[in-house]
């Protein structure tokens, strides 16, 4: 099975809800932690993995052979990124903008474009304290991370119980992360920013056929929206964590909930049950 | 014209709270709102809207059945695994169109979708550009890129001082795209380890592109320890604290209230605090 964590807005709990639940239920089933939030991942923090292997993500980049080069222009009018200008006697090749389709040395007349690779993150598999640790991580300076999150995502077992810790927003590196779960938990606060960007989340998983439940984080300050909402959507509110200085206390310091405070173990267990038990609910529907 | 960018690397550090009362605190600006996908500076300004754009983009492979003569080339070759029974999927389509360029029965067209829109708004403090990228829509780098010029030439058309844009978290395309060029970038964090982890990343990019930076440490007094790190990493790199803000319920009571943190309580001391950020900012 596997259930993406995801927000909307930054900052609401994500990776503090993703870790304490991979560490609550290690021992029900095994667990593999994925940190699709390339750009930013935080779960190392929490999890401090023991990192077992390395392995470069690459986009693949034209390269030119001056050579064979009629400086024909068809690279460049194939180009759909502007990645390639061509000059009169002269090729230009903007890498940063390539997302490596191949179109461009495919389609060359004279054969003239090979493909090297170029760097833009890297994934990183490991193991911290029994539970299966993947994490990908863009390179700075890199624009895109979707070619990183996929690397990430290939290496899901989903025999085991996946959970993916996906990036802030609702764009396309949150679609790329959260397509193909069983669940999607969303973790809100009940704020106006909160409510705003939660409403965004929601209809994101909508969009994509996935069963969704929230998560209050900070439940007490604020107001009564978030609630009202998810009644009225009739999202299933499955767990609210209060505003408590104990907890943000552990947060700021890389302890997550469930290895700081050992009582909410048995709430995150229970949160797993119940998404276990929306998600046979679904398929059996789905079946009848 | 100043171009002061806030960014935070990690979500939730305050960009948007504190870029409220920057609109408040500013006479002369225009503000914009890179953060398309999940925008919500709009809950504490306000906005009139004044114009409503479409914004075009991302084109999306479409196959015609009827020419299609299910040979399978475009699958075989396309590297996004968005094609599949001969059919092509719109969300994980790249927009490359090399499939509409080697597809033997010419069956494939590229077809532009509306990705977001966009709107130029008035606000009790000024004009605000904004933009809403559609549920699940690719391009968010290109959409900033829109809401930022369209803020510029505002900006200049109005004779303002300066652009005030409330950035994306993370580092990437959306962040690279609201960064290149401006004058100044701001960088909220918090003293928690991933607010530093994401604080060292975001700094990164600021100087892989050229663009001075400050720091604000928001909620500083939740972990001393930390604020001290952050202190010492800052005067490594010789970047300047701009201000500590300490934690107080009043920034998500201002949020209720959805007024800027600065006019729903002048006299706290976070309002104070942010007062001086913004002189620090514009000195």
């Amino acid at each position: 099975m596997i259930i993406s964590v995801a927000s909307g807005k930054g900052g609401t709990g994500k990776t503090l809800v993703a870790t304490s639940l991979a560490i609550s239920i290690k021992e029900i089933n095994q667990v593999q932690l994925l940190d699709c939030d390339v750009e930013e991942p935080n779960d190392h923090i929490f999890m401090k993995p023991v990192i077992t292997q390395t392995e470069p993500v690459c986009v693949r980049v034209p390269e030119i052979d001056k050579e064979k080069c009629t400086y024909c222009g068809k690279c460049a009018e194939v180009c759909a990124f502007n990645a390639i200008a061509v000059v009169t006697k002269y090729v230009m090749v903007l890498s940063d903008l390539c997302h490596g389709c191949g179109a461009c040395s495919y389609l060359c007349p004279e054969g003239a474009i090979t493909e090297e690779e170029r760097e833009t993150g890297v994934v990183e598999t490991g193991i911290a304290d029994g539970v299966d640790i993947v994490q990908g991580r863009l390179n700075v300076g890199e624009a895109m991370p979707t070619p990183v999150i996929t690397e990430v995502k290939s290496r899901a077992e989903p025999d085991k119980t996946v959970i993916i810790d996906v990036p802030p927003g609702t764009s396309c590196a949150v679609v790329n992360s959260i397509t193909g779960s069983d669940f999607c938990l969303l973790v809100t606060e009940s704020t106006p920013f909160g409510l705003n960007d939660l409403i965004l989340a929601v209809e994101t998983a909508k969009e994509l056929d996935i069963t969704c439940g929230v998560v209050i984080n900070r439940a007490g300050i604020g107001d009564k929206e978030v609630e009202e909402y998810c009644n009225r959507e009739n999202i299933p509110v499955l767990l609210k964590i209060p505003l408590d200085t104990e907890i943000a206390r552990l947060y700021s310091k890389g302890i997550t909930l469930a290895a700081g405070m050992p009582q909410w173990k048995e709430t995150f267990e229970s949160l797993y049950s119940d998404i276990v038990e929306i998600v046979d609910e679904r398929n059996r529907s789905i079946k009848r | 014209m100043k171009e002061i960018v806030v960014l935070s690397g990690k979500g939730g550090t305050g960009k948007t709270s504190i870029v409220g009362s920057f609109a408040a605190l500013s006479k002369s600006k225009v503000l914009a709102d890179c953060d398309v996908d999940a925008a919500d500076l709009h809950l504490i300004l306000k906005p009139d809207m004044k114009e409503e754009h479409e914004f075009w983009s991302g084109q999306v492979a479409v196959i015609d059945g009827d020419k299609c003569t299910q040979c399978g080339l475009c699958q075989e070759l396309c590297r996004f695994g968005a094609i599949d029974e001969f059919k092509a999927d719109a969300v994980l389509c790249e927009g490359c169109g090399f499939c509409s360029h080697i597809c033997p029965a010419e069956a494939i067209t590229m077809k532009e979708s509306l990705a977001g829109r966009w709107f130029v708004s008035d606000t009790p403090y000024g004009k605000l550009v904004h933009a809403r990228l559609g549920i699940a829509q690719e391009n968010s780098g290109k959409l900033v890129a829109m809401v930022r010029k369209e803020a510029k030439e505002l900006a200049e058309k109005l004779g303002v001082d300066s652009v005030i844009t409330d950035g994306p978290p993370g580092i990437g395309c959306p962040v690279i795209s609201s960064l290149s060029g401006a004058s100044l970038a701001l960088l909220v964090t918090e003293p928690t380890l991933s607010g530093i982890h994401d604080l060292e990343r975001v700094i990164g990019v600021c100087d892989h592109f050229g663009v001075p930076v400050m720091v604000c440490i928001n909620k500083h007094d939740i972990n001393d320890e930390n604020t001290s790190r952050i202190e010492d990493y800052c005067s490594k790199k010789n970047i300047d604290i701009a201000a500590r803000i300490p934690y107080d319920d009043v920034v998500t009571e201002a949020m209720i209230h959805g007024e800027p943190v600065v006019t729903y309580d002048h006299d706290n001391k976070v309002s104070r605090r942010i007062e001086e950020l913004w002189d620090k900012v514009t000195a």
